[in-house]
């Protein structure tokens, strides 16, 4: 167990690799109420959320949901988080870590822009567990009647789950289908122990936070403080399909329609070693000896039997097919630039 | 899962490395509770043949998913063979840490150091295992 954002989390329950190919093959079972939940509610919510947000959310209609960013005046990210529209108003599910500085940012910009709108953390009263895996699904169909069919991905739906009311929606941070079901606090245990009951004939496991991260690496997806902070801005993260310049004026819009316009000056790109070594956060990437960016995220992959990782360079540098040095113990390790994401699963 | 047993002819260093002493030459390893420890290995930096380890010194490196780990030399002298099977089975460092999961085998500089390492039953106190 290890202290993160102020839960006590484990980084695995009994093996990282297991539980990774367990999530690829099965279905594993993760509990992410550490994460934070923020409703945006009231007249003005709308309104409030498309000031506040890169992207868009007047494109949701209820049920829908969207990744989403909040930058900086300056384009900088301040947090990743997904926007689901519910019946109350817009759900903001942001990183455990940045859970206050959001509530804080936000109750900023309400009072800025003199919103109609109400900003409550629900964090603590919601508890969120994730069946993510091909067998998700099936799994899902077993404790609830829900017409999972119709639920696409990106869509959500309140319903029962094993007897539990939830907000069941179709996303997730593995690469593979799943859900993540929102529920009061007080029934997660409730809502843990049915689906581990009913996924263990399936070979349910239940995943720590050491899985999470090999699989989100695997399908190519940044992690608030490796890839993403208020250093970088989305589209220096290949992100840029998110931000929205168009939709009129929003916190961080003049920075990042500059951006747009020049092209980001770093990128983020995948790297698959070529020499026998593993490249980790924060190991330099040089070019003909020269230091000329930095490994973001790395590890070995339980799926591809390949050294991944990602890694901020040049702009100018990107290119698929280029090698660059990984340093790693002061030995200078080749690897090739891939395209992301490393893992794709079959449909 | 490794067996988190003590082996009783086995000297071991407080950095959770074995030493198996075979008349002048010892095989080295780490624990399997070291291996517990650091979780699933996916990685392992072996020394090159012919290097000179030092007593307690970094002599290689173990990757777990998550951790990079130093391997310290639990006595001094010429290192005469490494584990091959390391490079691409690490795994072998869990399944069995005190056979084919062995890491190097070292002429051995100085007898005495041998000494300065613990028994199994010192082992098994330091690591508490019951």
């Amino acid at each position: 167990m290890v202290p993160f954002a102020g839960y006590e989390m484990p980084v695995q329950y009994r093996s990282i690799l297991d539980e990774h190919r367990t999530v690829r093959s099965a279905v594993g079972l993760f509990d992410l109420s550490h994460m934070g939940e923020v409703l945006v509610s009231g007249p003005e919510a709308l309104a409030f959320a498309r000031y506040s947000l890169v992207s868009e959310p007047g494109a949701l209609e209820p049920g829908q949901a969207q990744y989403s960013m909040l930058c900086t005046d300056d384009g900088g990210v301040i947090d990743d988080l997904i926007v689901y529209r519910t019946a109350e108003g817009y759900l903001l599910v942001c990183n455990a870590s940045n859970r206050d500085t959001v509530i804080d940012h936000l109750g900023v910009l309400a009072g800025r822009g003199d919103f109609d709108a109400a900003i409550a953390d629900r964090s603590d009263r919601t508890a969120l567990i994730a069946p993510q895996g091909p067998r998700a699904r099936e799994l899902l169909a077993k404790v609830s009647d829900l017409p999972l069919d119709d639920l696409g991905y990106y869509r959500s739906v309140r319903g029962r789950v094993a007897g539990v009311d939830c907000l069941v929606a179709r996303t997730g941070y593995t690469g593979e289908d799943g859900f993540e079901l929102f529920c009061d606090a007080r029934q997660a245990t409730s809502l843990w122990t049915a689906l581990r009951d009913a996924g263990e004939p399936m070979g349910l496991k239940p995943c720590g936070l050491g899985s999470r991260d090999t699989l989100r690496l695997e399908a190519g997806m940044p992690l608030y403080g490796n890839e993403l902070d208020r250093e970088h801005n989305p589209f220096e993260a290949n992100l840029g399909r998110v931000v929205k310049l168009e939709k009129g004026e929003f916190i961080g819009r003049a920075a990042l329609a500059a951006i747009q316009q020049t092209g980001p000056r770093r990128r983020l790109v995948g790297l698959v070693m070529r020499d026998s070594a593993i490249a980790r956060r924060g190991y330099p990437v040089h070019v003909d000896g020269r230091p000329v960016g930095v490994v973001t995220s790395g590890t070995a992959s339980p799926s591809l039997n390949e050294r991944i990782a990602m890694a901020y360079i040049p702009a100018e540098r990107a290119r698929i097919g280029d090698e660059l040095e990984v340093v790693v113990r002061e030995r200078a390790c080749r690897a090739e630039q891939v395209k992301l994401p490393f893992y794709r699963r079959s449909r | 899962m490794s067996s988190t047993s003590v082996p009783a002819e086995l000297r071991y260093s407080k950095e959770h490395e074995w030493v198996r002493d075979e008349d002048g030459r010892a095989t080295i390893g780490i624990t399997s509770y070291a291996a517990d420890e650091l979780g699933d290995i996916v990685f392992v930096e072996l020394p090159d043949v012919g290097a000179r380890l030092t007593q307690f010194a970094a002599f290689g490196v173990v990757e777990s998913v998550k951790a990079v780990s130093d391997l310290f030399a639990p006595l001094s002298g010429e290192v005469v063979e490494v584990n091959e099977a390391l490079r691409t089975q690490p795994e072998l460092l869990n399944q069995d840490s005190y056979g084919e999961g062995w890491i190097a085998r070292v002429s051995i500089g100085n007898p005495s150091e041998l000494d300065q390492l613990l028994d199994a039953d010192a082992y098994h106190e330091l690591t508490g295992q019951p």
